[in-house]
């Protein structure tokens, strides 16, 4: 070997040498990897799960996070996104496309645009913003849609047990059988109120509230306007509904219209009584209010679901000189109308009224059947009290997920 | 002082001035504001219903079925782009353009039907609409309140959910040891407040028996079910009303700032 050839030599044994240092990050943890571009290691483990008692659109992710994922603290610490592809399973050939992206450092996701019944597989990329580790396929999964929602059961056993009671007692209170319902002072009022109006010769005012028609409380309310159109009629008072629901005002038509009817005083009944006012919160009490202080009525019911403007319309109605009869589910505008109104009907109190006023058989028997419905409660509450000193098992029979 | 000079804000101050007005009496000025706020209010919800729902939810799925039905592909899609249609309707991605077409037509001549209370010789075929209404509101309701009403309130009197996720008993032993370990309001109330829970609302269920008298037990525990009913609207209706003086205190800071701004 000539001293060129070992000067080559040596030059290649020190190139040899000095590269992998060179190539080599030079401190801390990184020393250990090569600076080349490397995708990220692939997450691992992805699980797909069918989402439970929905429609089929949704299947749910889960993976473990790429050792490179900075969550974890160990390896390059260089995964910026995680990438969800999918494909369906059972087109031949098809690719994966890219349906999100999620950031790093989370191991879960949703997928909701699934079409019911369809197979889908999918995989996980761990991104660095240049280059992904992508994990294994997953098996092929269903987003089956469920028919009946096995959290609920407990709703259908519910729904039900209080169908019979009430099928029950309808069919007893038909029957003939004698049922006993106490005493409301709030709607033993109502006569008393109808009677003030008869006597001053002014209308009467009924406010159903400013819920839908599919609210309980607004039906509760139509039904009590029934009876009261009724007593209107006979007595030859003017009623005056003021609607803030354009359906609720359709109904109500129909409702008065067949209390005429049935007391034998079509003639009596006028139309543009009952009508829209508008859809507006606060335009619509601030023109009940006009209309009280207005036409000055003798009564007025406010029954139904009210919000904030409760407080207004009972306020405005006192200071008329009106007496007031009030009744809603609502809790929180109940102590408003208990403090400016002659007398309130609470809660479910509102839902018996209808039965109280006409005491129909077919209505008393389903109060009755509500009764029952409420001693099964509170012997449920009683026998959960007790048995969750040992297990709360009981009381997750009542859970609805 | 600095007068606004934004006409909004005077028209605004001005309808506020109307409205308050009424608390004098009722006068031509707070009629005004009135007649303005419900006839607005009609305008806009007319407004708002028309583009976000007929629009949207009817009129525009309807016209891209009729078209994909009776348009070849490259017209419909020609169609589509000079639109400004990026997707199907939702009701198109479920279903083939007859059915949608069918379930789009079906609701819009139930509503219509609502409409022949004008002509009273068959105002009487409105009523299958209200009928229908009604029916499928309430079925849709009824599970959903029992849910709500009924079973998860029976669950809430029960247990409750821990912060750390278990469930425990809301009467619960450990709660009165740790008041009679260290004695103190607090755990008293930690204590006190399961079984006053439990006992509110069994005694205020007892007040809504209407097929019983209330004498004996039941009158008893009517009536303190009616103490409780008390209290906890006596403790609403200071809340709300304290609700209400903020809304008042909000008003007539817009007068005296964005108005007369003679303050802030």
């Amino acid at each position: 070997m000539t001293g060129r050839e070992k000067t080559l030599a040596t030059a290649a044994l020190l190139i040899g040498l000095l590269l992998p240092v060179s190539v080599f990050a030079q401190t801390g943890e990184e020393y250990l990897y090569p600076l080349v571009d490397l995708p990220p290691a692939q997450p691992m483990g992805v699980i797909a799960e069918d989402h439970p008692n929905d429609s089929g659109e949704q299947i749910n992710l889960s993976w473990t996070l790429s050792i490179d994922d900075p969550r974890r603290g160990r390896g390059r610490g260089n995964v910026i996104a995680y990438q969800i592809l999918r494909k369906p399973a059972e087109v031949e050939g098809a690719e994966f496309t890219l349906i999100d992206q999620i950031s790093a450092g989370v191991g879960f996701y949703s997928d909701t645009t699934c079409e019911p019944d369809e197979s889908y597989i999918y995989r996980i990329g761990a991104s660095n913003g240049k280059s992904i580790g992508y994990s294994d396929p997953t098996a092929p999964i269903v987003s089956a849609s469920h028919f009946f929602h096995s959290g609920r059961w407990n709703a259908l056993i519910g729904v039900l047990l209080l169908s019979g009671l009430l099928i029950y007692f309808i069919y007893s209170a038909r029957q003939g059988k004698e049922l006993f319902i106490r005493r409301i002072a709030g709607l033993d009022a109502v006569e008393e109120a109808l009677g003030r109006a008869t006597e001053m010769g002014k209308p009467i005012l009924y406010v159903s509230g400013l819920s839908p028609i599919n609210d309980v409380a607004t039906i509760a309310s139509v039904n009590i306007l029934g009876q009261v159109a009724r007593k209107a009629a006979v007595y030859e008072i003017r009623l005056i509904v003021p609607c803030y629901d354009p359906i609720v005002m359709a109904v109500e038509r129909e409702v008065v219209k067949e209390a005429y009817l049935d007391v034998g005083r079509p003639d009596a009944y006028n139309s543009n009584d009952v009508f829209f006012v508008t859809q507006s919160q606060f335009a619509y009490a601030a023109a009940v209010n006009g209309i009280m202080m207005r036409e000055k009525p003798a009564t007025n019911f406010y029954m139904g679901k009210f919000f904030a403007e409760s407080l207004i319309l009972a306020e405005t109605g006192a200071s008329t000189g009106a007496i007031q009869i009030a009744g809603t589910d609502a809790v929180v505008q109940i102590p408003f109308f208990i403090t400016a109104c002659d007398y309130c009907i609470m809660g479910e109190e509102l839902y018996a009224a209808s039965a109280y006023m006409s005491r129909e058989p077919l209505l008393l028997g389903g109060l009755k059947g509500q009764d029952w419905a409420k001693y099964i409660v509170g012997a449920l509450i009683l026998i959960g009290v007790v048995t969750s000193f040992f297990t709360t098992w009981f009381a997750e029979l009542f859970n609805v997920t | 002082m600095e007068l606004a000079t934004d006409i909004w804000v005077w028209v605004a101050a001005i309808l506020t001035l109307f409205v308050y007005s009424f608390l004098i009496k009722d006068n031509p000025l707070y009629k005004f504001a009135e007649h303005a706020m419900g006839g607005l209010g009609v305008g806009y919800w007319t407004a708002v219903l028309f583009y976000n729902v007929i629009i949207p939810d009817f009129w525009e799925p309807l016209t891209i079925a009729i078209r994909k039905l009776s348009m070849t592909p490259q017209n419909f899609d020609a169609f589509m782009a000079r639109e400004g249609f990026s997707q199907m309707p939702q009701i198109m991605q479920d279903f083939s353009p007859g059915v949608s077409i069918l379930l789009l037509l079906l609701p819009a001549i139930i509503g219509l039907l609502l409409f022949t209370r004008y002509i009273p010789k068959i105002a009487w075929i409105s009523r299958f609409s209200l009928a229908f209404y009604l029916g499928a509101a309430s079925g849709i309701a009824i599970p959903n309140t029992f849910q709500t009403r009924i079973l998860e309130q029976l669950r809430g009197t029960i247990v409750q959910d821990a912060p750390d996720g278990s469930v425990v008993p809301l009467f619960s032993f450990d709660a009165w040891r740790d008041f009679f370990a260290a004695p103190g309001i607090e755990t008293f109330f930690d204590a006190i407040s399961g079984p006053l829970l439990i006992l509110g609302v069994v005694c205020t269920l007892s007040y809504f028996f209407f097929s019983k008298e209330h004498k004996g037990i039941l009158g008893g525990m009517a009536r303190i079910g009616i103490w409780f009913l008390m209290i906890g609207f006596g403790a609403s209706f200071g809340y709300t009303v304290m609700g209400r003086v903020s809304l008042l205190i909000g008003r007539v800071q817009f007068l005296l700032t964005d108005w007369l701004g003679v303050a802030g």
